[in-house]
């Protein structure tokens, strides 16, 4: 196994400790197989773990290149660039006195006490705990962000993790806390400088004290033969607002497990997400809403556009405790099939223990319509031209609930960008 | 207070269970007066005894007493394996299957256990409910297994006749197997192969009883057929084995079960039941059941539908401690049709799981799932489907619906579909709710003078109207009552 990992020296004991053990447990578990619920209609075997090895220190030259590469928002109040799990560019001048934003390694051993709070304290429900252990194991790059009680962060904080070489594997981390009434929104690229196979290892962390607005987007644009991973959990306190979105555009095969536990009054999750998956890519996504108190509300809408031979999976879960009295949950996942070889497969789930609740599901999969083809082609619209208006105002449903705009506009960049390689 | 009855039935059960069937009838083929292996050195003794647990030496046993031919008997040890060899479907499926222990359980049962109590012995309670479903005094006396056998004869000896005039084939499965084997072999275990799953695989192993049905040509059946209109024979076996064919352009609807309470010493029950719809023919196949609270009922369901054929499952679940059905249409012709429509109520100490398996298997077929759960004091109502439409196809549509009611705080619901489309030419919908009774509602009746329980019934009755108007009438004005019924207590 060349994925062994090399335990940092400069790492606080308990993070050692717990990077020793997800080794362990990773050698430990079995790979998950396709009679596993939760990998239902995938295939972990898609990940190569036998040639993986961690990412190689980059050259000056790589981290140079990948600078260069790194920027999508103009305005931004910090911005972090990695190369191959290694630190390339740290700009944090612009952000209000008092927020902590910091490299992963440099958080470990500055913040220590923050992140072993905070850093990866559950167990993913959604079947991955393998690969889970194997990040911990791995982990050295990413950000930490605290934002403390009553401050916003007016601009987004904006990181790029980038990856190059054959077969290189990268393990990126996120862990954001708002403190009570705090507010920001940072952005999440996972990219890969050539068109090697890679293979990265996100999970990130949100954690939305009372009262607090925290929106994070994950864009997932590796290259086409390689394989993504995104384990994300969120928890919103009492009264806090946390909105998640992935765009996911890159890689052959890309699974993101997202959980979303309410557990403070009147907390709030939006889960957001939109694909377009060409060629022989794989979408497979796996959420769960977890109501734990009270009045609270989640809201998930999930599109994915298929075009070729692409595949989506979602499976969904949406689970209300017998004390979430008053709940609102709603789960769509809606697929838009482009091509007779498409396939969307979706699972989407409710368990409901309380009574007083308003809870939906729904999921479609269909073509374009007719009806809205021949709307744009009677008033002269080539075909071409009208399926990319559909196709863009099908994802701009989802884009346009980010609620900001430069995010909304660089993401609807990204995803035309996609869009023109659709034959 | 929720549903007293039910667990009086429980209790009326538990203290009657070792004298007490009423799944099997005197004058059956099968009518050898031995239960058990054990029986062949020790007939007198044991002759009331029936042998526990599933092994070869069971199987072998029952293809005796059946005097199965040796197709059968090949068909039975086969199916044995495959049940050994498979495990409990927990990675998808509720954890209680565990408490199923296969050891426990009588595999076949002959008429040698006959009931043996007066109508008296009947508790009040159960006579009461009775009442209220309005069930014919003939019929209560068959349900609460004072009669073993329900005399239809008189009341449907007409639509027998006539039936039997069209050139329909109406018999208990075994007797089929024996008597019409050219149109019963073809079609056994081919909608359902034996290794589906463990329990189409135990039902393969050890089944008896069931009905066999083969509409002609062309003939619409006017009547819907019963398991009631089969005297002498058995009914409503702990295993047993329902196909049903429709030749071209027939029709047929057929019912089993009704909506009282069904009084079983067996706790087990694993049926299969196939349906073939040639080209341009239709079935339509009913079941109401209502199995007391200790039943574990495991049954697979699935209909193939030719060219233009239709298939429909009404299916209506109450009571039993676990139900898992999932009645499946796999629409194998161009312009097939599948539809389920289905009704589960849970009550405390039940879990109804239950759905629909829609396969698409050719252009243009269309399929529609209609689920409404109910789930009463601690019940559990789980909602689990399957849709499929491979890539090679196109034109095809599924719509699926689930509302789930939640009448208490302890209750609960779950919904797992997996939709699975392929291709661009094809629209499938999946929507499901939750809600609970609107308060709102009450209150407005409340005001006009219903009691709280009345007007919950109201509601409920409300919210499964559209479906249960599908049901025959007198099934679903049944259905009606019964509701109420489960309803009284479950509030306040």
């Amino acid at each position: 196994m060349t994925l062994t990992p090399t335990l940092s020296t400069n790492a606080p004991q308990w993070f050692n400790d717990r990077a020793a053990t997800a080794w362990q447990t990773f050698q430990n578990l079995p790979l998950p197989g396709i009679k596993d619920e939760p990998w239902r209609y995938s295939n972990a075997k898609r990940i190569p773990l036998d040639q993986l090895k961690p990412a190689a220190s980059p050259s000056a030259e790589l981290k140079a290149q990948a600078i260069a590469a790194s920027s999508e928002l103009t305005n931004t109040s910090a911005r972090l660039v990695f190369v191959n799990d290694t630190l390339a560019l740290t700009e944090t001048s612009a952000l209000p006195a008092g927020v902590i934003c910091l490299p992963f390694e440099q958080a470990l051993r500055e913040q220590s006490d923050l992140v072993q709070k905070y850093f990866m304290q559950r167990i993913m429900q959604l079947g991955s705990d393998k690969f889970a252990a194997l990040h911990l194991a791995h982990v050295r790059a990413g950000t930490v962000v605290f934002v403390p009680k009553n401050i916003i962060v007016e601009h987004p904080i904006e990181i790029f993790h980038w990856c190059s070489g054959e077969h290189a594997a990268i393990f990126p981390h996120t862990l954001i806390i708002t403190g009570d009434n705090a507010k920001v929104s940072v952005v999440d690229h996972f990219r890969s400088l050539g068109d090697e196979q890679g293979f990265s290892c996100a999970v990130t962390d949100l954690v939305g004290g009372p009262g607090s607005q925290l929106t994070y987007i994950a864009c997932q644009e590796m290259s086409m033969k390689a394989q993504a991973m995104q384990l994300a959990s969120t928890v919103a306190e009492r009264d806090a607002s946390v909105k998640s979105f992935q765009l996911q555009l890159g890689a052959s095969w890309s699974r993101s497990e997202s959980v979303s536990d309410m557990v403070g009054k009147g907390s709030r999750s939006d889960m957001l997400s939109v694909s377009l998956p060409l060629g022989e890519q794989v979408v497979d996504q796996r959420t769960l809403q977890n109501h734990k108190a009270p009045n609270t509300h989640s809201d998930l809408l999930y599109k994915n556009a298929l075009y070729d031979k692409s595949r989506s999976i979602f499976g969904g879960l949406i689970t209300v405790d017998e004390s979430a009295h008053f709940t609102d949950a709603y789960q769509t996942c809606r697929n838009l099939m482009n091509s007779p070889e498409a396939e969307a497969n979706s699972m989407p789930g409710l368990e409901i223990n309380a009574d007083q609740v308003k809870c939906s599901h729904g999921s479609t999969s269909g073509p374009v319509s007719d009806e809205e083809l021949f709307y744009l082609k009677a008033r002269g619209i080539p075909d071409h031209e009208a399926r990319r208006l559909i196709v863009m105002g099908f994802a701009d449903d989802v884009i346009g609930r980010i609620g900001n705009e430069e995010i909304q506009a660089m993401i609807h960049a990204r995803v035309e960008e996609k869009f023109a390689q659709v034959n | 207070m929720t549903a007293r009855w039910l667990r009086e039935i429980v209790e009326f059960n538990n203290k009657t269970s070792t004298v007490m069937t009423t799944t099997e009838d005197p004058s059956s083929i099968s009518d050898i007066h031995v239960d058990n292996i054990g029986d062949f050195t020790f007939p007198e003794r044991n002759k009331f005894d029936s042998g526990f647990g599933i092994s070869s030496k069971t199987v072998d046993y029952i293809c005796d007493v059946k005097s199965d031919p040796q197709w059968i008997r090949d068909f039975r040890h086969k199916a044995l394996d495959v049940f050994n060899s498979k495990p409990m479907p927990t990675h998808w499926a509720t954890k209680d299957l565990e408490n199923i222990k296969f050891d426990q359980f009588r595999y076949y049962l002959s008429d040698g256990q006959k009931p043996k109590k007066s109508w008296d012995d009947v508790p009040d309670d159960v006579k009461r409910t009775f009442d209220r479903l309005g069930i014919p005094e003939q019929e209560r006396k068959f349900l609460a297994g004072v009669e073993a056998q329900y005399d239809s004869e008189a009341a449907y000896s007409n639509i027998k006749a006539v039936v039997e005039e069209q050139g329909v084939i109406f018999a208990n499965s075994t007797e089929a197997l024996h008597k019409y084997p050219d149109i019963f072999r073809p079609w056994f275990g081919k909608v359902i192969p034996t290794g589906d799953n463990k329990f189409s695989a135990l039902n393969s192993a050890v089944f008896s009883g069931g009905s066999f049905i083969y509409v002609p040509k062309g003939v619409k059946v006017k009547h819907p057929l019963q398991a009631y209109f089969r005297i002498n024979s058995e009914q409503f076996g702990q295993f047993e084995r329902t196909l049903i064919i429709a030749d071209e352009g027939a029709e047929l609807m057929y019912m089993e079960g009704c909506t009282a309470p069904k009084f079983e010493t067996a706790t087990l029950h694993s049926a299969v039941v196939e349906l073939v719809a040639m080209k341009g023919a239709k079935i339509q196949y009913v079941t109401v059941q209502n199995w007391s609270s200790n039943v574990f009922n495991l049954v697979t369901k699935r209909g193939i539908a030719h060219e233009e054929a239709e298939v429909k499952w009404i299916d209506c679940n109450i009571g039993s401690r676990l139900t898992m059905k999932y009645p499946g249409v796999v629409m194998k012709g161009r312009k097939a049709r599948g539809e389920v429509i289905s009704i589960a109520l849970a009550n405390s100490g039940q879990h109804q799981d239950t759905g629909a398996k829609m396969i698409h298997a050719a252009d243009e077929t269309t399929s529609n799932v209609i689920s409404k759960s109910i789930s009463i004091g601690e019940g559990r109502a789980t909602y689990r489907g399957l849709v499929h439409i491979p890539k090679h196809l196109k034109g095809c549509k599924n719509n699926t619906e689930c509302d789930a009611l939640l009448i208490n705080t302890k209750s609960r619901t779950d919904t797992y579909p997996a939709i699975s489309v392929r291709g661009n030419q094809h629209a499938t919908q999946h929507e499901a709710s939750v809600s609970q009774v609107s308060a709102e509602q009450i209150f407005y009746m409340q005001q006009r003078g219903l009691s709280e329980g009345e007007a919950m019934s109201l509601s409920v009755n409300g919210f499964i109207n559209d479906l249960a108007s599908q049901f025959p009438m007198e099934y679903s004005v049944e259905l009606k009552r019964l509701i109420d019924l489960e309803m009284e207590g479950s509030v306040g």
